[in-house]
């Protein structure tokens, strides 16, 4: 068994003790063997626990940029209707503008084959063939999407985020812009109950709008919510399905498209 | 539940530090703004290290509290909701000091198994 310990020089080692050549000198003269009392050596990392992940992330941004893409990065919780807008928003800029998607399901191709209706390249990444089915897109499993989708060619491109209101928030994927889709029959105390996705959006759609008269909903509470946890974000309340107040949204990704960035 | 990627990100930043030897302990702050679950984490991590260099290595999780400092007042408030908001003047305008901390800060590693040849040639 080896054993940390500090010589005169500096050195700091660690080495097995148990000598089996012939020396003379006495143990005591050499070096510092306090670190004996348990042989343990503590080393420094001071690394952030997702360096990895940015780093590929990064790497995606630069390919992007490469090629002259812009990308949003869109989440929301399960059923709040991102696959909906995004097929409202392909149709609505099929013809200025040319928007793949990288879309990620922890299983099955449904989605993708909605939003491919619109003519759209989607290029689908099921999570389930990871550790356990993952509840969010990482930097490598966007990095590994990105080959079926012809970069050269697109404008845009949206990466539709697995449904999750929690994991998605901590994972750079590389995108220029955030942004989330809220239902409003989520309720509206969520940005309290979910800060950290709705602090990292640059972008917060608030969706299902057409539900209102049949909710007890109270969109002012909510959007004071909102701005207590993220007083930046810009707002776009609209209806997916009825295609109210999508124009403000279709705006701002020309905006993004154009690279004048999320404060359009 | 993204805590067990986290365990793998970690797990491998350790391993890469750890120059070949045995991992016995990690440690780890994080932020109260964090949406961590500290025995969700702790959890993964007995499910993710058994065997190989991190077999029985512990994970020790530092709670990094949420401060802000006020612009206005200067006054420190510790938050216990996600608003960054001063609890003695009520002011919005205020500068994070901890909370966001995802860290890994170092790690214990075991004795090494070979002599190295410096020490061998030191001691004869």
């Amino acid at each position: 068994m080896g054993r940390f310990h500090r010589h005169p020089d500096g050195t700091v080692h660690s080495h097995d003790h148990h000598h089996d050549h012939g020396h003379d000198h006495d143990h005591r003269d050499v070096g510092d063997h306090s670190g004996y009392a348990t042989g343990v050596e503590r080393v420094a990392v001071l690394e952030q626990i997702l360096s990895e992940n940015d780093r590929l992330a990064d790497a995606n941004r630069q390919l992007f940029a490469g090629h002259g893409v812009r990308t949003v990065n869109l989440m929301s919780s399960p059923g709040a209707g991102k696959t909906t807008l995004l097929k409202a928003t392909l149709e609505a800029l099929r013809a200025e503008l040319r928007v793949g998607v990288l879309e990620g399901d922890i299983a099955t191709s449904l989605d993708a084959d909605v939003l491919r209706e619109t003519g759209a390249a989607v290029s689908l990444v099921n999570t389930d063939a990871g550790f356990g089915g993952e509840c969010h897109l990482d930097a490598v499993m966007v990095a590994s999407g990105l080959g079926r989708l012809p970069l050269a060619e697109l404008d845009l491109v949206v990466i539709e985020n697995v449904g999750n209101l929690v994991c998605p928030a901590e994972f750079d994927v590389g995108q220029d812009v955030r942004a989330m889709v809220y239902a409003v029959t989520e309720g509206e105390e969520k940005p309290l109950k979910y800060p950290v996705m709705f602090r990292s959006a640059d972008a917060v759609v608030v969706n299902k709008v057409d539900l209102l008269p049949y909710l007890d909903f109270d969109i002012d509470e909510f959007y004071d919510h909102l701005t207590a946890v993220n007083p930046r974000a810009k707002v776009f309340t609209l209806s997916a399905r009825t295609g109210e107040g999508l124009a403000p949204w279709l705006d701002w990704l020309r905006g993004v498209a154009s690279g004048v960035g999320p404060d359009l | 539940m993204h805590e067990l990627s986290l365990c793998r990100a970690i797990a491998d930043t350790a391993v890469a530090h750890a120059n070949g030897r045995d991992i016995r302990r990690v440690r780890v702050r994080i932020g109260h703004l964090r949406q961590v679950v500290p025995g969700t984490l702790q959890h993964c991590w007995d499910m993710r290290v058994g065997g190989g260099p991190l077999d029985g290595c512990v994970l020790d999780i530092e709670h990094v509290p949420a401060v802000v400092s006020c612009v206005a007042c200067a006054a420190l408030t510790t938050l216990t909701v996600p608003v960054r908001q001063c609890a003695r003047c009520g002011g919005n305008d205020v500068e994070l000091l901890s909370g966001e901390e995802f860290l890994i800060e170092s790690i214990d590693v075991a004795p090494a198994e070979r002599t190295t040849n410096s020490d061998t040639e030191r001691t004869t």
